[in-house]
């Protein structure tokens, strides 16, 4: 069924928040995430030509790099891109098979690869670019939360967050219920400004976005101090003591 | 948008066909072509090809086409589903006036025919709102777009039903289907003149500012590409191969594919020899719609490529 499940007010809503902040572009959580989900629930996840010229594959996350602002406010940030399991779907409604589908306890947006025709109306209606045909067997594929690691009973419980959260090295990924104010994603959303990409649009992501910190703009009096010697300037070792005392 | 030949072939022929249907389907209980049930047989055959064709070229776009059986399930939501709902629905009462024609049923034969428009123009509405519910394709936003496959649909289906007539009998039956392909040619080109004036004026639509979240820092604009090879995405989505041959093939739509049959149908209103010339009408027309649908979808742009450039 593609019409949207019923969800109260105060339902699960399971998500990634991510912090741009922190975010080094490193591309772990796209090849973590890529490992995992190449065996897991959407296998496979084919890669095309992957040993010559033209490689290309299906990736659940793209990890961009931008550059903003101007001057010395301007700075490159690196932005992870992947399903953000909207509130109100219109890849879920445009679906003309009922394959794709958000679920009702958790709110969790999956496509079922056994009833899906391939149109790609679905990758149209999405506004993020999170859905990728597998032009293999003609299905689409997109982020599933890692649904089979955060359910998974057979895999310590430390370990059942998405690959993405629980490889990227920075912590700049974290995983939980953004329809519970408490939790400490909502807290840390809260705390940080986290925001909706593409608001406008009303497909009311659950994943969100926390902006770079401003810079803390140094003095201005304060210059840096270049002439002045280091102890690795002065070969001689007589010089270098009378150096380092008078330094005092 | 990328304009895969499936579908732009589909939305042409089919369009037609609807067309073609429609305008057979609201003349007749009008008294149109009444002692040629002939004609009314062969357009409705025609129609029927061209739809079924269209509809076939539709199911070469799906990844699994064996499938297709269960688009029929989520009309509640999905238009795409309604719009297959709404050919299939055509088909009976469309089956039925062919059924009519043959066997001179008049009375049947109106009854179907007003049904088979019915849902000739239905079917017309759900592949146009297809299109227009997108709201990460502004172009296909803009309030014109639905009218303008109704538009597309009436002058090539009035196109195909002129040069039916000028076969059957020019004398008669001519007048009516020539005068509308005429007029639906004009409104063809007062549609998309609007539509494409307003496209270029620049659409309101998410930035790559807002896409990003970034707008606070200030202009944003990509460093490193996520990946160096092509991905379904950059295909499906940032189609723009022959984007700038958009200003030509517009004016090749314009004048070739919808002025020329309006001038040849006033031609053959005039005395002109009707038949080649509303035949040649009817082929710029198809012409015509393909090239404007093509750039339907080439001149569409997604918000998902304010990530990549």
């Amino acid at each position: 069924m593609t019409s949207l499940p019923d969800r109260p007010a105060g339902a699960k809503k399971l998500g990634l928040v991510i912090d741009l902040d922190t975010c080094v572009g490193c591309q772990a959580c796209a090849t973590n995430c890529k490992e995992w989900n190449a065996s897991g629930h959407s296998a496979p996840l084919p890669d095309f030509k992957p040993y010559s010229a033209g490689a290309e594959g299906v990736w659940f996350n793209r990890v961009h790099s931008y550059e903003a602002g101007e001057g010395d406010q301007g700075r490159t940030v690196h932005f992870p891109r992947s399903c953000l399991h909207c509130e109100t779907p219109a890849c879920v409604t445009v679906c003309p098979t009922g394959a794709s589908y958000k679920r009702a306890e958790d709110g969790i947006v999956l496509v079922n690869a056994e009833t899906c025709i391939g149109c790609g109306l679905c990758a149209w209606a999405c506004p993020y670019g999170a859905r990728e045909m597998d032009e293999d067997s003609g299905v689409m594929k997109k982020c599933t939360l890692c649904i089979d690691r955060i359910y998974n009973e057979t895999i310590p419980e430390a370990q059942r967050q998405p690959a993405c959260v629980i490889t990227c090295p920075t912590r700049a990924r974290h995983f939980g219920d953004l329809g519970d104010p408490d939790s400490a994603v909502s807290q840390l959303v809260a705390r940080r400004g986290g925001q909706d990409l593409m608001p406008e649009l009303g497909y009311g992501p659950v994943n969100k976005y926390l902006p770079p910190r401003e810079h803390t703009s140094a003095p201005t009096e304060a210059k840096p101090v270049e002439d002045a010697p280091t102890p690795m300037d002065i070969p001689n070792p007589l010089l270098r003591w009378m150096d380092r005392v008078l330094s005092r | 948008m990328n304009p895969a030949p499936s579908i732009v072939f589909f939305t042409t022929a089919s369009g037609a066909g609807y067309g073609l249907l429609f305008w057979l389907g609201v003349l007749r209980p009008l008294g149109w072509g009444d002692g040629a049930p002939s004609l009314g047989a062969a357009a409705v055959v025609l129609a029927l090809v061209l739809i079924t064709a269209g509809l076939l070229s539709s199911l070469a776009h799906l990844g699994n086409p064996q499938r297709a059986w269960r688009a029929f399930s989520q009309w509640r939501s999905s238009w795409l589903s309604r719009e297959g709902v709404a050919a299939v629905l055509t088909y009976p009462p469309a089956l039925l006036l062919l059924l009519a024609l043959w066997s001179g049923w008049p009375a049947v034969a109106t009854l179907a025919g007003l049904l088979a428009a019915a849902g000739a123009a239905a079917t017309i509405y759900c592949t146009a709102m297809i299109y227009a519910s997108i709201k990460p394709v502004r172009q296909w936003r803009h309030p014109l777009v639905v009218p303008g496959y109704f538009a597309m649909a009436a002058f090539s289906g009035a196109a195909l039903l002129a040069a039916l007539a000028a076969w059957w009998d020019a004398g008669r039956l001519l007048p009516v289907p020539a005068a509308l392909a005429a007029l639906g040619g004009l409104a063809a080109i007062g549609l998309k003149f609007a539509y494409w004036r307003a496209v270029d004026a620049g659409m309101p639509g998410p930035t790559a500012e807002g896409a990003t979240g970034l707008g606070a820092i200030g202009r944003v604009r990509p460093l490193d590409p996520p990946h160096t090879e092509q991905n379904y995405l950059l295909r499906e989505m940032g189609f723009r191969v022959a984007r700038k041959h958009a200003a030509r093939l517009r004016q090749v739509a314009l004048w070739g594919g919808f002025a020329a049959p309006a001038v040849l149908a006033a031609l053959a209103l005039a005395g002109a020899p009707a038949a080649p010339l509303l035949a040649l009408g009817a082929l710029l027309a198809l012409l015509g719609v393909l090239v404007e649908r093509w750039l339907m979808f080439a001149e569409a742009t997604h918000t998902v490529m304010l990530y990549y450039r």
